[in-house]
């Protein structure tokens, strides 16, 4: 328990910061919608002449007006995503490799206590952290469409099932972070690699979207957990989300595996 | 009883050796020194017996059970120092030393201030503010708070004031009276022949020899110095005779023989000083690395 709190306690600060982004991002985007929501017909002549490329980048080729609630908030919830992504992953990345990158590690673990419950204490702080952030960014997500959707309908179940996605979503991320963390020798910046992790991934949907190929899609969470099908369809892709999920559960389980077996180096 | 029992343990890094077939044991209540270079392998070992890197192959126990299999039990009573001391930067002394206090199940606050006051140490500033030796002086405060029955010190001394150094060294000598078992690698010999009973000596990942400060001092190694003029070197063509150096009217040599064949020989020349000693600690050592 005592290396649960610690850990926790170096997350504060971090989750702090991430949620009151999150909030600001997705409140300002939602002032804008009353704008968007009101001239249906000029929006959707406006986007008529955009690129479709830029348009598919966006993930907005889906069959739903930008005017409508959750055709809005398909347009929002990409750049939340990747938002989510970047500190998903900075957790993963950093939370085993900072012992070593620190040199800590010689204090911690000549103490009494197993890898493996250093390794559990740590996920769960960090699970934890990143749940308080989905905790904060449903309620965001609800009061925000509240107060601008201007009393329009909207498919409240749509909604509850793609933010039912953030959980499984930032697991990907960290647990991808995890392996490679412990697979490579150190990780000097975990910012580079967890802005590489989360872009990579993001671009790849969007040459997916742009070129075709599902075999692009495969490996990304983005096209897992795409918000414009879930808000317009009222379904998950399920062989894509059991993809997710079978790599977290791999990602996890190899984490722990090397992790016990790891030697710790010093200078 | 053996406290550590080190039965032919082998760490590679890839390719490049770390230790080598190292075998040795550590008795209840001896203070052991181990010595070597750098590089040679000292740190390795004891990472090695903390199960913070794993061998390659052999095995070692302590307290009589298996390091890695039963390394979170046993690491309840060992107390370890390592050679640079890294912490929590943005933590407080005394939240640092709370946080390390919180890993074994007994109240060591009694201890903790103890040794805080003897090290001089400031309790209320934060890691990153402490100087090199302060943030050592935490490393020694954390690593003994709890009583260790096995104190493990890796090149402990460095960046202590010789002050400091005198205290750190009278509460080893305290901890050990009271029982505990200290287990003590270090490259400056001074230190550990004024504290050790026993060393291991380690080169190049091997261990040269395991024996005791005194037996290792006795090993019938004399420092023989001769004066006067026109002594022959020939006449000193002795088997044991190592290290032979003429300068002026001077000849310098290690000897390991019958003493009598050497005094023969100096009385055969006309002498103005024989100088017979016993060999510093660093002296035998260098014989050992030559």
């Amino acid at each position: 328990m005592n290396i649960f709190i610690y850990e926790f306690k170096m997350y504060v600060k971090s989750v702090l910061a991430w949620s009151i982004s999150i909030m600001a991002l997705l409140t300002m985007f939602m002032a804008f919608y009353p704008t968007f929501g009101s001239d249906v017909a000029i929006m959707d002549k406006i986007l008529e002449n955009y690129p479709k490329e830029l348009l598919k980048i966006m993930g907005m080729n889906t069959g739903m007006s930008l005017s409508s609630v959750l055709g809005y908030f398909v347009f929002v919830f990409v750049f939340i995503q990747l938002c989510i992504a970047i500190q998903a992953s900075n957790y993963g990345f950093s939370f085993l490799s900072v012992e070593e990158r620190e040199l800590t590690a010689d204090f911690l673990m000549s103490k009494p206590v197993s890898r493996s419950k250093i390794l559990v204490s740590k996920f769960l702080a960090a699970l934890l952290a990143l749940t308080i952030t989905n905790a904060v960014l449903w309620i965001t997500s609800f009061t925000t469409i509240a107060i601008f959707s201007e009393g329009k309908d909207y498919n409240i179940n749509n909604l509850i099932l793609l933010l039912l996605t953030i959980g499984v979503f930032q697991l990907f991320f960290m647990s991808i972070g995890m392996i490679i963390s412990v697979s490579v020798k150190k990780i000097r910046s975990v910012l580079s690699f967890s802005m590489a992790l989360s872009f990579g991934l993001y671009i790849l949907n969007a040459l997916r979207n742009i070129f075709g190929g599902e075999l692009l899609g495969i490996l990304t969470p983005f096209y897992h957990f795409e918000p414009g099908y879930i808000l317009e369809k009222g379904q998950y892709n399920l062989p894509l989300v059991f993809i997710s999920i079978g790599i977290i559960i791999i990602s996890i389980v190899a984490t722990y595996i090397l992790y016990l077996k790891r030697n710790i180096h010093t200078l | 009883m053996n406290v550590i029992q080190i039965n032919n343990l082998t760490k590679y890094y890839g390719k490049s050796r770390g230790i080598k077939d190292v075998s040795f044991e550590v008795k209840e209540g001896e203070i052991f020194g181990f010595i070597g270079p750098n590089g040679s392998g000292k740190s390795t070992t004891i990472r090695t017996l903390l199960s913070l890197i794993f061998p390659t192959s052999g095995s070692a126990t302590i307290f009589g059970k298996d390091c890695i299999e039963h390394g979170p039990e046993i690491r309840r009573e060992i107390g370890y120092l390592p050679s640079e001391v890294f912490y929590y930067d943005k933590m407080k002394v005394i939240d640092l030393l709370k946080y390390s206090a919180s890993f074994f199940k007994k109240d060591c606050t009694k201890r903790m201030n103890e040794l805080a006051e003897i090290m001089e140490l400031d309790l209320k500033r934060r890691i990153e503010d402490l100087s090199y030796g302060n943030k050592k002086k935490v490393g020694i405060v954390q690593g003994l708070l709890h009583q260790p029955k096995l104190i493990m010190l890796d090149e402990p001394t460095s960046g202590l004031d010789p002050l400091m150094q005198k205290k750190f060294f009278n509460i080893i000598s305290e901890e050990n009276k009271k029982g505990a078992t200290v287990f003590f690698s270090s490259h400056i010999l001074a230190e550990v022949q004024e504290l050790c009973s026993r060393v291991a000596i380690i080169k190049d990942g091997s261990i040269m020899k395991v024996e005791e400060i005194k037996s290792l001092r006795e090993n019938n190694y004399k420092k023989i110095t001769v004066r006067g003029e026109g002594i022959t070197e020939n006449k000193f063509n002795i088997d044991g005779i190592t290290e032979k150096k003429m300068e002026n009217d001077e000849l310098r040599f290690f000897y390991n023989g019958n003493i009598n064949n050497i005094t023969k020989a100096i009385s055969s020349e006309t002498v103005k000083d024989v100088l017979i000693e016993e060999p510093s600690l660093e002296e035998i050592f260098m014989h050992y690395y030559n």
